[in-house]
């Protein structure tokens, strides 16, 4: 089992607030890895920055061996990695299934000239990204929504319709930001089956959420941040137990 | 295209009905037309089916891609001076149309990218205001190009362009078929439907395609559709041309039709007028689009002929001109139907798979 991700002293600030400092983290293939840390610690931050979204002031991440050099989102995609936001963020006046085909994008080809004049070629990916896009709403458990427009979906659904058009893009690297946020018990235990059949497929999590026994129940390790610092990276017994981890959530809950 | 038709109206059958009735109804459309109120209203019909073209074009910008372009009718000023100086006694060259229409909608596509690219990373109000301005420095460019080497004529325009010859024949003149003497407006008026039909086909095949749902993408959420790896400056910028392309393919048109340019035909009025059309009639709804370039080609001219002769029969005489009643009824028309049906006229129902029975066999989407 080798490293999948590798930050290496991360930093990025936005005008006075030092939202990352220095942020060193290895996250292993096929591993679920926590990201945890009271509200405005960075975690959302640190997605960004390794999805490209920021341009990081300090510091470089290397993927499956390889430096993520060329750090446009679109890049970081085709490289392997995917996310989902913590403000949903769905293409709202699309279906569900063709919110998922968009996910094919990357990994599909046809162009103006095939789309016009849609020969065998054209018309044999676009019904491959029809089937794929099927099988993943039904992975995630929400095929019977497939002609939804994705703003009429229940709150949950939405969340799991982001986790399916992320998993289009074939990632290896799947990072979820609050994925449990909103949901009920019954939902996030359905949620916690759903990303542990994403690692048994053998897809690597990085997992950012606050409801703590989904962490502690799920990951393999927790990074814990405050302040853009990183204050504890271990097993989650261990984290628990941590005294600058229990002092920076104020000895609240994760007590 | 896929409308919310009832069950019947989707068999094969149907359609074939559909078509054929359509395909008569558009032959016979300008005996229809021209015979019942004359050859005026005939040249109406025509330009509304280059502005038809024109809103398909910006459609794809403005409607799928969600970028807001003011200044679109450059590309028309592009295809048309494009026209006009390949087949006119300006240069003395004169190609013929089949080599400048498919070249004009090159040249403008290639605009399109150049125009594109420098807004790529600005959005709504901005973008506006930027392509406003590149739209007015084409125009200004036209006007003055005329010194030190006259290459448009300037504010003079380009007179005595070629008409548009199909097997030797100019369409500018009358022609007989079958011994039925068929006026010019009648033959360009044919050509523009073939071509508008041609345009409607591309855009609707298009839409629903891998590039068509990536336009959409960004339109809805552009941060969400980086993240899914599309590469949006490429993504835009292909949006952009083939927009443009669109716009210079019936600039071109334009050019052959009226036999003249000028930068006037090319102000910032036209691309509102143009952003008209797509708004009203439902931005990103391939119907709708054509649907409010009908209208709003075609109301004005109703209104115009209709305000004079209304006020002779009520008053005796002709109170208020007729030109700025007709600019009047047209802005209150504009603003009735913002306020009543802010998505316009026919908006898109972005219900096609939802129409769809649930449990549909994947690949055969109705
Ligand atoms: N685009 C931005 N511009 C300015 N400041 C920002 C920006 N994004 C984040 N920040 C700041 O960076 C800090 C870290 O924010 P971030 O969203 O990463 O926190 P978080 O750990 O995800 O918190 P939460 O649990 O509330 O989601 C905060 O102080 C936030 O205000
Ligand atoms: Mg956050």
């Amino acid at each position: 089992m080798g490293v999948l991700l590798r930050a290496q002293g991360v930093s990025k600030s936005f005008g006075g607030v030092q939202a990352l400092r220095e942020i060193s983290l290895s996250i292993d293939q096929g591993e679920i890895y926590g990201l945890i840390g009271p509200n405005g610690a960075g975690k959302t931050t640190f997605f960004n920055a390794l999805t490209g979204l920021y341009s990081c002031d300090r510091g470089e991440f290397e993927f499956d061996g390889k430096p993520l050099k060329v750090r446009a989102p679109h890049e970081v995609a085709r490289a392997g990695i995917a996310r989902t936001f913590q403000n949903i963020r769905l293409f709202a006046n699309m279906t569900a299934l063709e919110n998922v085909m968009v996910g094919r994008h990357l990994r599909t080809r046809a162009g103006v000239i095939g789309a016009v004049l849609r020969d065998r070629a054209t018309r044999a990916e676009e019904q491959a990204i029809e089937v794929r896009a099927r099988e993943l709403l039904d992975y995630v458990g929400i095929a019977g929504r497939a002609n939804d427009l994705a703003r009429h979906l229940a709150y949950g659904d939405q969340r799991r319709l982001e986790i399916a058009r992320a998993l289009a893009t074939e990632p290896r690297l799947l990072a979820l930001d609050e994925p449990a946020a909103g949901m009920n018990a019954t939902e996030t235990a359905s949620l916690r089956d759903l990303i542990e059949a994403l690692r048994r497929d053998g897809i690597t999590i990085l997992l950012i959420e606050h409801d703590v026994r989904l962490v502690m129940g799920l990951c393999d390790r927790v990074a814990v941040l405050d302040y853009g610092e990183k204050i504890a990276e271990d097993v989650p017994e261990k984290v628990q137990k941590d005294a600058k981890v229990i002092e920076a959530y104020l000895g609240g809950s994760l007590a | 295209m896929r409308m919310n038709l009832p069950a019947f109206a989707r068999d094969p059958r149907f359609s074939w009905v559909g078509m054929v009735l359509v395909a008569v109804a558009l032959v016979a459309l300008p005996f229809v037309v021209g015979g019942g109120f004359g050859n005026s209203w005939m040249r109406v019909v025509d330009s509304a089916l280059l502005y038809i073209m024109l809103s398909l074009g910006l459609n794809i910008v403005v409607g799928f891609a969600g970028l807001l372009d003011l200044g679109y009718i450059a590309f028309y000023a592009v295809g048309a001076y494009l026209y006009a100086l390949l087949a006119s006694p300006q240069f003395g060259l004169h190609l013929p149309f089949w080599v400048i229409l498919p070249l004009g909608a090159a040249v403008a596509g290639m605009f399109g990218v150049i125009l594109g690219a420098p807004t790529l990373r600005l959005r709504g109000d901005y973008l506006a205001i930027v392509t406003l301005g590149f739209g007015e420095i084409v125009r200004i460019f036209l006007n003055n190009l005329d010194a030190p080497v006259n290459v448009t004529n300037g504010p003079q325009g380009i007179a005595q362009i070629d008409p548009v010859r199909i097997g030797g024949a100019a369409l500018s003149k009358s022609q007989q078929w079958f011994g039925l003497t068929v006026p010019s407006v009648y033959l360009y008026y044919y050509l523009f439907v073939v071509l508008t039909l041609l345009v409607i086909f591309v855009t609707v095949r298009l839409e629903d395609s891998r590039i068509g749902r990536a336009w959409v993408a960004i339109r809805e959420d552009e941060v969400a559709a980086k993240a899914c790896g599309i590469d949006t400056r490429n993504i835009k910028l292909l949006a952009f041309a083939m927009g443009a392309s669109f716009g210079g393919l019936s600039g071109g048109l334009f050019a052959g039709f009226q036999q003249f340019v000028s930068p006037e035909s090319f102000s910032l009025l036209e691309s509102i007028m143009v952003l008209c059309m797509v708004v009203l009639g439902g931005m990103g709804h391939i119907p709708g689009v054509i649907l409010g370039g009908v209208l709003l080609a075609v109301l004005p001219e109703v209104l115009r002929s209709g305000a004079g002769i209304w006020q002779r029969a009520l008053f005796g005489k002709i109170l208020i001109d007729p030109e700025s009643l007709r600019m009047l009824l047209f802005g209150l028309a504009l603003i009735a139907v913002m306020l009543y049906r802010p998505a316009g006229l026919w908006p898109e129902a972005r219900r096609r798979r939802e129409m769809a029975a649930a449990g549909e066999a994947p690949g055969k989407r109705a």
